[in-house]
């Protein structure tokens, strides 16, 4: 491995040897699919065929009004095929899988949506699958559980460390140092040892390309600011990587779960509890304490709820390219109720973050500015963590109901 | 150093034995009293295991060692005091194992010299590879203490020889894919990549993962220098309590 993919000190490929090889022909398989004119153009015919691209931006008139500032515009990675950006990564992926000659996906998940899009992916393609999940995030997220499992993967539940995102990943490598011969790890966000940063923020590029033609065309002009929610923060570098050269504000809204001062939460980019580590193969900023063992995290969003952060962002903080802020669990929901009825379209919880985010800012701004929201997944999955945010009485009657249903 | 030591011990023995404690688990008084009976076995080098939230090299019994080890109040300062007292209390050399984030949160050359003033001989860190172990190799050589580097089946030869131009002491040989603590099949196929290790490097060669039992042993006697016994005698604890340690030790060779 000549490149080992740092970005000003973040990144890396900290590896056992054992999967030096393995990702030393995936490097490989990477860069000549890269140079291959014809495979991003099959990448992009599967997704427009498969998948629903180029999705539209979507023009929220009525919240904009409602915040009387800058113009809205919101981009709808919600239509992929499974409700989510990550199926353009796992599409992507799939097809390195093919050239590689493999017949075995794994997968982390937290969220849910990186599984089922890993496991439509393989269905599709005609691998074999695995999905490890941590026992937590299949209790918040057991609606994807189900698809998972109908699509022919196999879910093992991670019973380990916090029972969360970072403890699937680490479950996902100890099947891959086991059988790299026939597997390929799916790795779902811009995170881990080089490649994958740069590999999972290449396909996720085809949001902002689109994001970017759409919205010149539209409005004659760039966005003021471009607002994503940052997890492991493949949705950001998604939307973001195409702007860079712009003049245009880049912010990332992580989770502040309960709040910043609660110790609960996910902020890692804007936070005094975080600090620079290496852990899962890659440096970067990490919720860790003096000794470097890392912390429990808390997010409403089973798929913000992570340790680590893209190193290309951590790169993107300190350079002062991107702006980070925090969205508290309250807020979010908040965001989303707003969205839901103003607008009736149902964002992630992981999305409404970067909903929340906007909203702060967006009344500040004039009537010519125009901001861009990457609703990065549908909350439709979400139901049960979203019945429960809004008490809703009518939802808690039908759950007991239908308990009874399966009691009789 | 190491090395020397281990060349005349080879002298008198067949076979050298490493053994692997995660400290703190299940307890600091449990591991002083595991170190002491292995040592009284003939035990001729050990492996301190510093615990860490995320080991992804190993299995699920010394990762729940780590586990607990930690939510029983392992931190790296108790690990360093208790290494020093093993270091100055028992004959033998002792290695930290541990992976990098602990060494660069405690500051690589402040971990390294920490690591030589406790009395400790090398280091195994298994998720630092040459390539990203500049400040740690330097560190390593400026303390006179030996970087102890791991080949696996899936190496090739040439990356062997590089692995082996950073390392002192012994090299780790991986006997298998996979994790630690799980079993391995002492078969002619190891046979052939044990040949390429002693190919590829003059250092010792120690071979780990799923080393369990005298029969393992007497098939690695002439083909290795160092067997390790990691996650068996963590198991045996575990099932059987501190008290059985010694006797395993002493009926393995």
């Amino acid at each position: 491995m000549i490149d080992r993919g740092y970005y000003d000190g973040f990144g890396g490929a900290y590896l056992p040897e054992i999967l030096v090889a393995t990702f030393d022909e995936l490097v490989e398989t990477f860069q000549e699919a890269k140079n291959d004119p014809e495979f991003w153009q099959n990448y992009t015919d599967i997704m427009s065929t498969y998948s629903c691209r180029p999705t539209p931006i979507t023009f929220a008139a009525n919240l904009t009004k409602h915040f009387g500032g800058a113009s809205i515009y919101i981009k709808r990675e919600d239509l992929n095929h499974t409700g989510a950006h990550k199926a353009n990564n796992v599409m992507g992926q799939g097809l390195l899988v093919k050239r590689m000659g493999k017949t075995r996906v794994i997968a982390e998940t937290g969220a849910g949506q990186h599984g089922v899009a890993t496991a439509t992916m393989a269905a599709r393609f005609g691998f074999k699958c695995t999905i490890y999940m941590g026992e937590v995030d299949m209790r918040r997220q057991r609606p994807n559980v189900f698809w998972m499992e109908r699509l022919g993967a196999e879910v093992v539940p991670v019973q380990e460390g916090t029972r969360i995102l970072k403890d699937a990943i680490n479950e996902a490598f100890r099947d891959w140092v086991t059988n790299m011969d026939t597997t390929h790890y799916v790795l779902g966000t811009a995170c881990g040892p080089h490649p994958f940063p740069e590999m999972v923020s290449y396909f996720q590029s085809i949001i902002g390309k689109e994001a970017r033609k759409q919205i010149l065309k539209k409005e004659g002009k760039l966005p003021t600011r471009i607002y994503a929610c940052v997890g492991g923060g493949s949705n950001a570098m998604g939307i973001f990587k195409s702007f860079l050269d712009d003049p245009v504000e880049l912010v990332g809204v992580e989770a502040a779960g309960k709040g910043l001062s609660s110790g609960q939460h996910a902020t890692r980019l804007s936070s005094e509890d975080a600090s620079i580590g290496v852990a899962q193969g890659y440096k970067t900023y990490f919720l860790q304490d003096n000794d470097g063992q890392m912390k429990e995290t808390h997010s409403i969003a089973a798929g913000l709820d992570y340790v680590g952060v893209s190193p290309i962002l951590a790169h993107l903080k300190e350079t002062g390219r991107v702006r980070f802020e925090t969205a508290t669990d309250k807020e979010v929901v908040d965001a989303l109720s707003l969205t839901i009825k103003k607008e009736g379209l149902i964002p992630a919880l992981e999305s409404a973050h970067a909903f929340a985010g906007a909203f702060k800012e967006a009344p500040a701004l004039s009537g010519d500015d125009i901001i861009l929201i990457n609703q990065s997944g549908r909350g439709d999955k979400d139901i049960f963590t979203i019945a429960d945010a809004f008490a809703d009485p009518g939802w808690q009657e039908f759950i007991k109901e239908k308990a009874e249903e399966y009691h009789a | 150093m190491l090395e020397s030591y281990l060349r005349k011990r080879l002298k008198e023995k067949e076979i050298l034995l490493m053994t692997h404690i995660v400290l703190g688990y299940p307890t600091f008084e449990d591991s002083f009293s595991i170190i002491e009976a292995m040592v009284k076995a003939g035990v001729d080098l050990m492996e301190l295991q510093i615990p860490f939230s995320e080991p992804v090299a190993d299995g699920p019994v010394i990762l729940h060692a780590n586990q607990k080890a930690l939510a029983g109040g392992a931190t790296v300062k108790k690990c360093l005091d208790f290494a020093k007292n093993v270091a100055h209390t028992f004959d033998i050399p002792f290695l930290f194992m541990s992976y990098y984030n602990i060494l660069f949160k405690y500051g690589v050359d402040r971990f390294v010299g920490a690591t030589a003033e406790r009395g400790l001989q090398g280091a195994i860190v298994p998720d630092l590879p040459p390539e990203e172990g500049e400040d740690y190799l330097k560190a390593m050589q400026k303390y006179n203490l030996a970087p102890i580097f791991i080949f696996s089946p899936t190496s090739p030869d040439e990356r062997m020889k590089y692995l082996a131009s950073f390392g002192q002491g012994f090299i780790y040989c991986v006997a298998r894919k996979g994790v630690t603590g799980v079993d391995t099949n002492f078969s002619e196929q190891l046979e052939e990549y044990l040949a390429r290790c002693r190919k590829a490097t003059n250092l010792p060669l120690a071979l780990g993962f799923g080393v369990k039992n005298k029969t393992d042993i007497d098939f690695l006697k002439g083909r290795v220098d160092i067997a390790v016994i990691g996650s068996q005698t963590i198991r045996l604890v575990d099932k059987e309590g501190v008290g059985v340690v010694g006797e395993f030790i002493k009926n393995l060779r």
